[in-house]
């Protein structure tokens, strides 16, 4: 076994002074659903390992008239099952009982499942997050990318964001609270991921010495929202694509949409042009077909996966068709 | 002469009822050990360094960073320098260490110089024009056909095939035979043609068979009124065992090797292991409880098996463990040859099959590969095959559970179903009209099977014509298709004991591989002596017993039923022969039932079980059963059956995505034991069949040589929500039970792939080629479809 460091902070300050300045470091260790298959699978092996489990401030779950604040540690069980995420939130509880079979859900954390790694198979068979050969050679892009992205492909990244309630939570307008050394800050969800272009940067905009601490969610009032995800296997299974609609109303009409893929693409895809069509309209079959055409125009398939555009397109479709008669908040 | 047969109908109390598993308890508690549960005391882990690519040579090997390190008690070169590797994951060094970690660390400081070789890890159609291997063998062929893990049988008919280039020196065979050459092949070497003259052969992968003809082939499809082609495969799977392959070895002195292996081999390993270890094998103890799952990858000790028992010696006998890592299990542990086609089948208007042509291809690995066994069931009288063996990096197949049958019933049942469908014939009617093509002794048997599978799937209710479907985006068709297999017994010896107060015991030298062997054995033995199973105390999986055969090709039920039935009976007639006289009858007018010995003329005469058995003086009696044994017939095993499946499925047009509705399986396998296990058998091959018809695939990268999948992530299997309400008849009563005891291991798992296929092909109306039958595969099928 490679050797660690392990370290168990009581308060965010602590945990954040015992991270380092660069990635490879030390990693968080909070569930340890993602962490302890890489690094058992040494495709990722930190030096330091800092238990943030006993951080108390970073659990819980409260609701007010302003929305809804999760803390990073809460596990995916408990926030599945929460009664104001289910009364307020449906389709994020939708997402999260769908994300992982039940044992899973008990001990993977929210904050976990923001940061978790990509499932692309070259990554996890250690061959790296954009890999390549020795000669220099692109391995997605000549071997079976039958799972990766669609969008978002142009540059060396071509596998797809892994996390399935992300965009759900992009949706409903979710915001990421961060501390590291230099303070807290607030970012949108969707700000939150980024492309990486080098083998040492990460697929999202957290710093290697900064914890996320919180979720924030605003208030959910005529808001109709759903996820829906194609999978092969009916048992827990990553999906083909993933699709988490927001729909502000206006009566009958949709005032403000929001249309998030997941699966897709290296982080996870809002589509503005699926969110015009819906503008203003009231949705039905051949409105949701409309902007689920709108959703896939820009996608390029790779060599092996023309057929995720369909499941891509299938999902938003039937995403928005499900928020509109599902009748949920 | 004693009456071994099996009891008729009234007279059977345990034989045929529907009887719990006795191993039930230990298992659902998590009493039950398995080999990854054997803690020996001062037990070291072994790891086992594995080459990354796919085809390399190794130059050099650097142990000496590992041998330094504490902790590390041995290290053991598997494949020295020079030593040609052709597969990922190969094994090249093992260590042992006092930790898990620490035999990690000594792996990862190993320096291992490789020289990489041109790889082939695909199964695609081979290339028109394709070089072929031919010509004369030579003895380095021979020597990389051993290191590849080339079946005998094959190494054998090639060797006959193509003759040799040079006669070998004894002492070269000599180092064949070392290297693992079996005496068929070096007989086969012996008595080669030798054509010096012709050179080494050209090196291909592709290894095309002579073509073989039945009948007609042109003629026929000439005549034939009706004919479809199309493209019918299945892909390499693994054996993914839960319980992954591996085994503790320790030497208890410096001759005698103690090992706990998983394994379906348990009298056979001891012999496997013998001459590599340099030992005999009567020093060498394997011993197995449980195993969790083999399905034909676990017969033999495997390379790091053997490596055990050498770091084992390596660290003064102290207990090695090896279990492989998941990810080694699905690499390197086993894997189904691919088997694809290209068919022709054609008919008379009626539905009469007339003609079959096909150009088959697949792989087996390093070893390339036979022929599926095609067309299946069905004898068409004019046929005419060729089929090319691809040989590739991927690692070596293994038997799967029913080898090559899946993938032919796949090939088969497709392309004769994609002909009803051109025939506008219901499949049901169409298999019905030609069953006369099938083997004599079966047509009755798929007769019967057909009609009951047809009602418990609501057959006619449910089945349309190809595509014709309610509108929507989610439609439903059903599937069928047909299998047999062999089975007969393998050798068993059986030894019971009957002890003066009561007591009975048994002990065989096989193995419980899931199916239920154990609670085979005590009903067969119970229902004999007329006691209860509990009051049978019994001994199996242990080289200490007497040995029975490796649980392979559904043989295991036919050769431990006998053996014990034999072994039953003499006892009981030894035990008659004791109590007869304090009874005032004859032995042969006595009989046991209900734990009590009884005259049949008089039964108020009647002693207890213990009673009785306290006749037999001080010494216990053991007797030993044999099967098979010619001199005591009858032969109360049989060979052959047929089978059916049936599926429903449910396929969303817009996403490819199929769903398993309904499966109905319904089988015969002569006289059934025990129903339950029976019916079990058939539970697990259907959710076995649902798995590699829609999940499963080793995929390959081709630019690394690698498996892509080595992980239960996206290695799939089913899941709970993915298995659908599953219906099993089994055969039973007359036609059936007469024809002895036949296993089940093989039959049900044959034809759900094909029936699943035939079933979306009833649904979408169109055929999807290759399983498994993922979303991506299905939209293809249907936008060609839509573009036709």
């Amino acid at each position: 076994m490679r050797p660690f460091e392990y370290v168990s902070p009581t308060t965010k300050a602590q945990a954040v002074s015992l991270l380092a300045s660069n990635w490879g470091q030390a990693e968080i260790l909070a569930g340890g659903t993602d962490l302890l298959a890489l690094m058992k699978d040494d495709v990722v092996a930190p030096k330091r390992l800092v238990n943030i489990k006993d951080i108390r401030d970073l659990t819980g779950v409260t609701y007010n008239a302003q929305g809804l604040r999760i803390g990073a540690l809460t596990n995916l069980g408990d926030l599945a099952d929460d009664a104001n995420v289910r009364k307020n939130y449906p389709a994020l509880s939708d997402a999260l009982i769908e994300a992982a079979s039940p044992q899973i859900r008990n001990m993977a954390t929210l904050g976990g499942n923001l940061c978790q790694r990509p499932r692309c198979w070259f990554f996890r068979n250690g061959l790296g997050l954009l890999p390549k050969d020795e000669t220099g050679k692109e391995l997605v892009t000549d071997g079976d990318n039958r799972y990766h992205a669609i969008l978002g492909n142009d540059g060396p990244a071509k596998f797809v964001s892994p996390s399935t309630i992300v965009p759900i939570l992009i949706a409903y307008g979710a915001k990421i609270r961060v501390e590291g050394p230099k303070g807290k800050r607030e970012v949108p969800l969707e700000k939150f991921y980024v492309i990486p272009k080098t083998e040492t940067e990460r697929e999202h905009d957290l710093q290697p010495n900064e914890i996320v601490t919180e979720v924030v969610l605003p208030a959910s009032t005529g808001v109709k929202a759903a996820h829906y995800e194609v999978r092969q296997k009916q048992a827990f299974d990553w999906p083909l694509a993933v699709a988490a609609v927001a729909l502000k109303m206006n009566g009958s009409n949709v005032q403000a949409a929001r249309v998030v893929m997941g699966y897709v693409a290296p982080l996870p895809w809002p589509s503005p042009e699926a969110e015009q069509v819906l503008s203003g309209q009231s949705i039905d079959d051949d409105i949701a077909q409309k902007a689920a055409d709108a959703a896939v125009k820009n996608a390029k398939p790779l060599s092996h996966n023309a057929y995720k555009v369909q499941l891509a397109r299938v999902s938003v479709k039937r995403a928005l068709l499900k928020a509109v008669s599902g009748g949920a908040a | 002469m004693p009456d071994y047969s099996w009891p008729d109908a009234g007279h059977r109390t345990l034989i045929g009822k529907r009887i719990s598993r006795v191993d039930s308890p230990v298992k659902v508690s998590g009493q039950a050990k398995y080999t990854y549960d054997v803690k020996r005391p001062g037990l070291l882990f072994g790891k086992i360094l594995r080459c990354p690519y796919a085809h390399a040579k190794v130059i050099s090997i650097d142990t000496s960073a590992a041998e330094k390190m504490p902790g590390v008690k041995a290290v053991h070169i598997i494949q020295k320098s020079n030593s040609t590797i052709h597969w990922a994951g190969d094994e090249i060094v093992a260590v042992a260490a006092v930790d898990e970690p620490t035999a990690e660390d000594a792996i990862r400081s190993i320096e291992v110089k490789y020289q990489k070789l041109p790889h082939l890890v695909s199964d695609a159609e081979p290339p028109k024009g394709a070089a072929e291997a031919q010509g004369p063998i030579s003895m380095d062929d021979i020597d990389e056909m051993l290191d590849n893990q080339v079946p005998p049988r094959q190494m054998v008919e090639q060797i006959q095939q193509y003759g040799i280039t040079s006669k070998p020196e004894e002492e070269t065979l000599n180092g064949l035979k070392e290297d693992g050459a079996t005496d068929d092949v070096i007989n086969a070497i012996r008595a080669a043609t030798v054509h010096p003259e012709e050179g080494t052969r050209p090196k291909s992968n592709y290894q095309k068979a002579a073509a073989q003809t039945v009948g007609d082939g042109e003629k026929a499809f000439a005549q034939a009124e009706v004919s479809s082609e199309g493209l019918y495969g299945a892909p390499v799977i693994t054996h993914c065992c839960l319980e992954s392959h591996g085994s503790t070895s320790e030497w208890t002195d410096n001759d005698h090797l103690l090992v706990h292996m998983s394994t379906q081999n348990v009298s056979g390993i001891a012999g496997q292991m013998a001459e590599l270890l340099k030992v005999p094998a009567t020093n060498i103890r394997v011993h197995q409880d449980h195993i969790g799952g083999g399905f034909g990858s676990k017969f033999g000790p495997d390379r790091w098996g053997i490596a055990t028992a050498e770091i084992s010696k390596k660290a003064d006998g102290k207990p090695v463990r090896i279990m492989l890592e998941r990810d080694s299990e699905l690499k390197v542990a086993g894997a189904r040859p691919s088997a694809y086609a290209r068919v022709k089948v054609g008919a008379k208007k009626d539905g009469t099959i007339v003609a079959w042509q096909s150009e088959s291809w697949g792989t087996g690995g390093p070893g390339g590969g036979g022929m599926p066994p095609i067309p299946y069931v069905l004898s068409i009288p004019n046929q005419r095959k060729e089929h090319t063996a691809i040989r590739n990096n991927i690692g070596p197949a293994r038997a799967w559970r029913a080898p090559n049958h899946p993938q032919a019933a796949v090939i088969t049942m497709c392309a004769l179903d994609d002909l009803a469908a051109k025939l506008n014939m219901d499949p049901l009617e169409f298999f019905l009209k030609n069953i006369e093509l099938a083997t004599k002794d079966r047509q009755n048997t798929y007769r019967e099977e057909l009609g009951i599978a047809s009602d418990l799937m609501g057959w006619k209710q449910k089945w349309h014509p190809r595509g014709q479907n309610a509108s929507g985006n989610v439609v439903r068709g059903v599937g069928l298709s047909m299998h047999t297999w062999g089975g007969r017994g393998h050798a068993s010896d059986c030894d019971l004991t009957l002890h003066p107060d009561g007591s009975v015991d048994i002990k065989l030298g096989t193995q419980d591989i899931g199916t239920g062997t154990r609670t085979t054995i005590l009903i067969v033995a119970a229902d004999t002596l007329g006691i209860p199973m509990d009051g049978i105390k019994l001994y199996i999986g242990d080289t200490l017993y007497p040995p029975s055969g490796g649980s392979g090709g559904s043989t295991t039920p036919g050769g431990v039923s006998s053996s014990t039935r034999r072994a039953a009976v003499d006892a009981r007639d030894a035990l008659f022969a004791k109590v007869a006289p304090a009874l005032n009858a004859q032995p042969d007018d006595l009989e046991s039932v209900n734990g009590t010995v009884r005259v049949k003329s008089n039964p108020s005469k009647s002693l207890s079980w213990k009673e009785a058995c306290s006749k037999l003086g001080a010494m216990p009696v053991t007797v030993r059963g044999k099967n098979p044994d010619k001199s005591k017939p009858p032969d109360l095993t049989n060979s052959g059956v047929g089978g059916v499946s049936m599926a429903e499925v449910e396929v969303d047009t817009d996403t490819g995505v199929v769903k398993a509705k309904k499966m109905v399986a319904v089988q015969d396998c002569g006289l059934i034991i025990d129903l339950k296990m029976a019916e079990s058998s058939c539970y697990g091959a259907l959710i076995m069949g649902i798995s590699y018809a829609l999940f499963e695939e080793k995929v390959m990268d081709q630019t690394t040589g690698r498996m892509l999948n080595p992980n239960m992530e996206y290695y799939r299997l089913a899941g709970l929500n993915d298995i659908p309400e599953l219906v099993v008849h089994m055969m039973t009563g007359k036609g059936y039970d007469e024809r002895g005891v036949i296993g089940l291991g093989e039959p049900p798992v044959i034809s759900p792939g094909a029936a699943i296929s035939n079933a979306v092909a009833n649904a979408i109306g169109v055929r999807v080629p290759f399983l498994p039958l993922t979303p991506d595969r299905v939209l293809a099928a249907l936008s060609q479809k839509a573009g036709a």
